[in-house]
Parts: structure tokens; C-alpha cells; sequence
């Protein structure tokens, strides 16, 4: 029986994906099918590897491309260059982000600047070339991570918090906009998740937040990956401007 | 079709207008130009011509005239 999870001819764009989340979840859609499109900031070499990592696991195409997500320019550049090859985008994560925890007085200018640079410029410019993309097609599947801390906040994480209430926001306004054009926005908040993002974390913080984890246990990024597959399937065809939690149960 | 006809037809139909209302001089925001329309407008270009505007050519496109000139750049002859 063909699989409903099927995303075999479909072309994937997952921001920040040379590791955690973001790699997790371009494994996830090349094991099901997906061409994908890799990003990165840190090392194009890092990239060149996880692209031959790709194609060499999974059997499919797979292509990288180093730049900011909030640079509006390269974004550009780079979406052009998907046109020029793939002609098409089908499936757009928007996963790349910043986080710099910081109490209410210490919080410093460039903090601020590049974490809503990354993490809610980027989502905006993404998704403005991937949804003219999409709309050849008059489909496609927009997935913004956001978070928990976006949600219902976070002592520290004010910054952080900002830049990921105003993904949630982008993604409602989004999913109304492009709705009649068959391409739905969705965002996923995760919870804690075990990344490069919370390994400077005390232990006393670390078990603070594991004992308000209701499953008792850290989410893996696969976890997250999961979600963001069901989100670009055809299983959630009528599915847009929701936020799905994949938290175990957490409270904060 | 010639290329000429091609961008009159994509006017027509996705501004919903007559043909002969299609010139120079007809401008965003004159008629049914709005700005969904716009992106209807865009969408089709890009579709017919097999090109991607970049977002200034998006906003800078304000007339049929100036269409004209943006898809010059793009190696649209007319």
C-alpha cells in the first residue's frame, strides 16, 4: 500500500538544517520521498557533507546552499537558483533560529537585532519567495518552527520569546492570505527539545525544565521531525493556521 | 503568439478587461489593477515568460508600459 506520508516528486526547502531539529527533519522528508534543499549559516563543508549524507541514505537529490536567513538578498539569490533548477518549491521549513537567554536589563542591542533578524525576518522573507514558488502550482506547505516559549513565555527569554510570538502571528496572517492559493501555513512549537540550543543550560535548569515535562522525558528532534512530515503530507491537505505542540505535556 | 499578444492576453485575463483597454498607459490601480490582482498579474508572467521577477521588479511593476521594460531586462524582447 503506497503510504500516505508519500513525498516522492516533491521539493523541500528546511532552513538550518546542517544539524538538530533541521536535520532530523530533511532525514524525515528524504526518507519519504523529498528532494531537499539544505541551509545553513555556519560551513558550506558541513552542508556539502550532510548533502552526500542525503543522497547516499536515502537515494534521492538533495542540494545546499550557505546564507542568512535574514538577508533578504540571499534569500532572494537563493530562491532564483531553485527556480532555475527544480522550476517548483513544494514544502518550505522554516527552522533556522537564535537564542540568546538574557534577564530584563542585561538584554544587548545586537542580541535583539540578530535574533529577530534569524528568527522572524528569515521566516518572512522565506516564506514570501517560497509561497511565489508555490503558487505556479497552486499548492504547497509552509511549516514554521516556533516554540513553547512563544507561546506562554519564559523567564530569560524575552528576546526569544518575541521573535517566536511573532512566528505564531506570521503564520496566522499567513494561512489566511495564501488559503485560496492552496498553501497552508502551519507552525509547530516544540517544547524541550535535546539540541545545540540548550546544551549551555545549568543542571539545575535542565531539571527544571525536565520536571515540567509531563512525559517525564526531553523531546528528540525526530520528535519535531515527525510533526513537520505529517504538516507537509497530504494527511493534513486541510490543515492550515494551527499550531501544533510537541511538548510531551509540558507546562512552564 | 508573439511575445506582445502573450503579455496583452495575461493582462486581459487576469485583470479581467477588455483587450483594447490594454496600453501604455494602463497603470496599477486604474480599472481592476489592485493588488490582488497584482499578484495574479505576477504569478502569470512569471508562468508565461518561464522567469522569476526579483521582489523590486514585483513593486516596480506599475504599468503595462513598465512591464515591458522589466521583462526587457529578464532578455523579453517585444
Amino acid at each position: 500500500m503506497e503510504s500516505n506520508f508519500n513525498l516522492n516528486g516533491k521539493i523541500a526547502m528546511v532552513t538550518g538544517s546542517a544539524g538538530g531539529i533541521g536535520w532530523a527533519t530533511a532525514k524525515k522528508l528524504a526518507s519519504f520521498g523529498a528532494t531537499v534543499i539544505l541551509n545553513d549559516l555556519k560551513s558550506q563543508e558541513l552542508l556539502e557533507v550532510r548533502k552526500e549524507e542525503l543522497k547516499k541514505e536515502f537515494n534521492c537529490d538533495a542540494e545546499a546552499f550557505q546564507f542568512d536567513v535574514g538577508n533578504f538578498d540571499s534569500v532572494q539569490n537563493t530562491y532564483n537558483e531553485i527556480f532555475k533548477k527544480y522550476k517548483r518549491l513544494d514544502i518550505l521549513v522554516n527552522n533556522a533560529g537564535v537564542l540568546f537567554d538574557n534577564l530584563v536589563g542585561m538584554i544587548r542591542k545586537q542580541d535583539v537585532e540578530q535574533t529577530f533578524s534569524t528568527n522572524t525576518n528569515g521566516v518572512i522573507y522565506n516564506l514570501q519567495f517560497a509561497a511565489r514558488l508555490m503558487q505556479r502550482n497552486k499548492s504547497g506547505s509552509i511549516i514554521n518552527i516556533a516554540s513553547i516559549v512563544g507561546r506562554v513565555g519564559n523567564e530569560g527569554q524575552v528576546v526569544y520569546g518575541g521573535s517566536k510570538a511573532a512566528v505564531i502571528g506570521i503564520t496566522l496572517s499567513a494561512a489566511r492570505e495564501l488559503a485560496p492559493k492552496n498553501i497552508r501555513v502551519n507552525a509547530i512549537a516544540p517544547g524541550f527539545i535535546k539540541t545545540d540550543l540548550i546544551k549551555f543550560l545549568s543542571k539545575d535548569i535542565y531539571s527544571q525544565r525536565l520536571d515540567s515535562v509531563k512525559m517525564k522525558r526531553i523531546g528528540q528532534p525526530e520528535d519535531v521531525a515527525n510533526a513537520v512530515l505529517f504538516l507537509a503530507s497530504d494527511l493534513s491537505t486541510y490543515i492550515t493556521g494551527q499550531v501544533i505542540g510537541v511538548d510531551g505535556g509540558m507546562i512552564m | 503568439m508573439d511575445n506582445i499578444e502573450k503579455l496583452k492576453n495575461i493582462f486581459v485575463e487576469s485583470l479581467e478587461i477588455k483587450p483594447n483597454t490594454v496600453n501604455d498607459e494602463l497603470s496599477y490601480g486604474s480599472a481592476s489593477w489592485d493588488s490582488i490582482a497584482h499578484l495574479a498579474l505576477v504569478a502569470s508572467i512569471e508562468m508565461e515568460f518561464d522567469i522569476m521577477l526579483s521582489s523590486d521588479d514585483v513593486i516596480d511593476m506599475s504599468s503595462f508600459k513598465k512591464a515591458k521594460e522589466i521583462l526587457g531586462k529578464h532578455g523579453i524582447q517585444f
